[in-house]
């Protein structure tokens, strides 16, 4: 009994030790983004694990129903040109539009004249992979793919709490 | 021994949480307490109080995954569908994958194409979940080359924490080409070309003594997407072999889904034209089935997924897979900055007119103890006169300055109740509905948001007009990024039944931090229909509080 209390204990401090292990390098608050394989519009095969290749990514998951989605895309399209001057940061709205709006998606796009990149999930593999909930829900993502930041709704002011964590990244 | 076991294990899942794993997942829980309101007809449940949650849990480490979702419905939240009870696991598997190989034993989601022949996925909001618990395999052999096979039995219901599985097997392959990345002289040609084609069939054992019935169904055919410049066309074909079910009252005809897409598109414009026909497309793993229950295929209806409440949630349509011709036109074009119509900041305009018909069957004139049982004839997208659904709909989005901007729209709905059956009410159900919506940024962390929405229901020829007209209106305080308050009130103003002429108010605040969204509602809701991707679950009428907590990690 005591043999197996002994053992419980050393399994149990191993535990917690390794637990703390990381804090040294990476925060145990960190999350990589997973590797999902998605398309884009055109029907290109993108891997989501390589989206940080070239800098800081914004990944917005949201869809042609859903309204708030929409607002924040929008108002981050108005100065959009300059985040991406200040920070080369890149934004990936990935559209969770099944395939009954699916078709909608680059009509949306196109027809509010859209820089982002877009990419397609319609059985939600990359939105189930990355804990989304409910959209919108947007995350920053690091240079070396860590997610720092992430936030479940859009009301207006939001864009700018973005916009500061940004800055930070970039400052660093 | 066994003690040595358990620190070897212990030691296994210390080294694999705590490595370089990476681990993410979600959890959402909705907890109801409804009172008994005999105006609106909502009862008590004996418990008072009702409660959904549910946590995902995804693991990676190098090539290696897992994940699991614990479920719990103790017991389920009002409306949801009974196929949920108890707490458990709903959903567990691993895998393996590197960039040729993918792997996955245990329960999977998948699609094949645009999920004419096979589609499983999962809505909890919905209570949808048809996966499929087997083996999967992903081969990637080339670049712009993808192979997918798939076995297994699907997820019925969620009984006493554990999954019940579906009577039948669903085997299936799939493969798709994308000519572009993966034939050299492609690469620079202005036309792309993605083409596929996949095969699906079931296993279900005949226990029927009165027909001699197929065991193994299949249904299979190819899709092709092509886009040259700023236009885009696409289409699938899927071809459904004998499937006798009591969907289609046994009857032995072949039956088809044909879907296309047309599209051009220009910065600042978008144009969309679609057709769809289907003709006895349910697509089960158990021929008995019904409703929602183990459709191994999706037949996404054809029309604009709307949000405004009285729009969405009153007469949605769903797909007929029995039959239907369907057409859809969207359009969206924004007027640029500092022209006229566009003014300082552009304004947009959005068309949408989709369309569904019964598809013309001519019958065989045979009776149905004739042994053959193809009882009628029908070409895909030959359409009758008898409409099932119509929408026209446009909307114009606009802000006038730095604090204001709003959105106005408008939809003339005809759905036909006789086929459709969202109420009791007989024949084609004609309404039109308007919605001002209007945002002031107070600063620049707080905002106001209104809705004003109308709906007038007209009299059909039989007298009738449902539930008569309908006014909500709505108001909503944001402060970013932490807190919303809103109020809402609907009025059952042109009720028939004078005692139906009832308000639904209803308040609701929000805090949400990061990734975490904590929700507080009391009121009274109406009954609708609550829908995602055409799939629709009926809510009833309640009056109580609801609270919902998730959190993303």
């Amino acid at each position: 009994m005591k043999k197996s209390f002994f053992l419980l204990l050393t399994a149990i401090f191993s535990l917690v030790v390794s637990a703390q292990e990381p804090t040294v390098e990476t925060p145990l608050s960190q999350k990589k983004v997973p590797s999902v394989k998605l398309v884009d519009m055109s029907g290109k095969a993108v891997n989501t694990s390589e989206l940080t290749a070239n800098g800081p990514v914004i990944i917005s998951f949201w869809a042609t129903w859903c309204a708030p989605c929409k607002k924040e895309l929008n108002t981050i399209h108005e100065v959009y040109e300059d985040w991406v001057a200040e920070t080369g940061v890149t934004l990936v709205a990935v559209a969770i539009d099944d395939e009954k709006t699916k078709s909608q998606v680059p009509v949306y796009v196109n027809g509010k004249a859209w820089d982002y990149t877009v990419l397609m999930d319609p059985n939600w593999d990359f939105k189930r992979a990355m804990g989304v909930n409910n959209v919108p829900h947007t995350f920053l993502v690091d240079k070396n793919g860590n997610i720092v930041y992430s936030h479940n709704n859009y009301a207006p002011g939001d864009e700018e709490k973005l916009h500061q964590e940004l800055l930070k990244l970039s400052q660093k | 021994m066994k003690k040595s076991l358990l620190l070897f294990g212990f030691f296994c899942l210390n080294q694999l949480v705590f490595a370089q794993g990476n681990l993410t997942g979600n959890m959402e829980a909705v907890f109801q307490y409804l009172n008994e309101d005999s105006i609106i007809n909502a009862k008590q449940p004996v418990q008072k109080g009702l409660m959904n949650s549910y946590m995902n849990v995804f693991y990676t480490q190098g090539n290696f995954k897992a994940g699991l979702r614990f479920e719990s419905y103790l017991p389920r939240i009002q409306g949801y569908p009974n196929r949920f009870d108890g707490t458990g696991i709903g959903m567990r598997y691993v895998g393996y994958q590197n960039s040729f190989v993918d792997i996955t034993l245990g329960t999977f989601y998948e699609q094949f194409g645009t999920g004419l022949a096979l589609r499983t996925y999962e809505d909890r909001n919905l209570g949808y979940d048809n996966l499929l618990d087997g083996m999967r395999v992903v081969l990637r052999p080339g670049k712009g080359f993808v192979i997918k096979g798939v076995y297994g039995t699907q997820r019925l219901s969620f009984q006493q924490g554990q999954i019940v599985h579906g009577a039948g097997l669903v085997r299936g392959v799939d493969g798709e080409f994308h000519l572009n990345e993966g034939l050299k002289w492609m690469k620079e040609a202005k036309l792309d070309v993605v083409a596929g084609a996949s095969f699906v069939s079931k296993f279900q054992a005949d226990d029927n003594p009165d027909w001699v019935l197929p065991q193994n169904v299949g249904a299979y055919g190819g899709r092709l997407k092509l886009t040259y410049g700023n236009f885009y066309a696409d289409a699938e074909y899927i071809l459904k072999e004998q499937d006798p079910s009591s969907d289609n009252q046994y009857i032995y005809n072949h039956g088809h889904a044909a879907i296309f897409n047309l599209r051009y598109t220009q910065k600042g414009l978008g144009i969309l034209l679609s057709g769809k026909s289907v003709d006895n497309m349910s697509f089960r793993s158990d021929r008995t089935k019904d409703l929602q229950d183990l459709l191994i295929n999706f037949l996404p209806s054809l029309n604009k997924t709307h949000t405004y409440n009285l729009v969405a949630t009153l007469y949605p349509y769903a797909t007929q897979p029995m039959g239907e011709v369907a057409y859809q036109a969207d359009v969206l074009y924004t007027f640029k900055k500092g022209s006229q119509l566009g003014g300082k900041y552009g304004t947009t305009v959005g068309l949408n007119y989709s369309t569904t018909y019964r598809p013309e069957q001519t019958l065989n004139g045979i009776n149905l103890d004739d042994s053959s049982r193809v009882v009628y004839n029908t070409k895909p997208f030959d359409m009758s006169d008898s409409l099932y659904w119509q929408d026209i709909n446009f909307n114009i989005t606009k802000k006038l300055n730095k604090k204001w901007s709003g959105i106005f729209s408008y939809y003339d709905i005809k759905i036909n109740n006789d086929v459709v059956k969202v109420s009791d009410a007989k024949g084609i159900i004609h309404t039109r509905i308007a919605v001002l919506e209007g945002t002031y940024k107070i600063n620049p962390h707080h905002a106001l948001r209104w809705e004003l929405q109308g709906m007038w229901v007209q009299r059909n020829e039989l007298g009738i007009n449902d539930k008569g007209n309908w006014a909500t209106a709505l108001v909503e305080y944001t402060i970013s990024p932490g807190w919303f308050f809103s109020a809402m009130n609907q009025y059952n103003y042109g009720n028939d039944d004078l005692s139906k002429r009832v308000n639904y108010p209803i308040i609701t605040c929000g805090y949400i931090k990061d990734a975490t969204r904590l929700t507080v509602s009391y009121g009274r809701q109406r009954a609708g229909l609550f829908c995602v991707g055409g799939v629709c679950r009926p809510v009833p009428a309640n009056n109580g509080l609801m609270i919902n907590l998730t959190h993303s990690f």
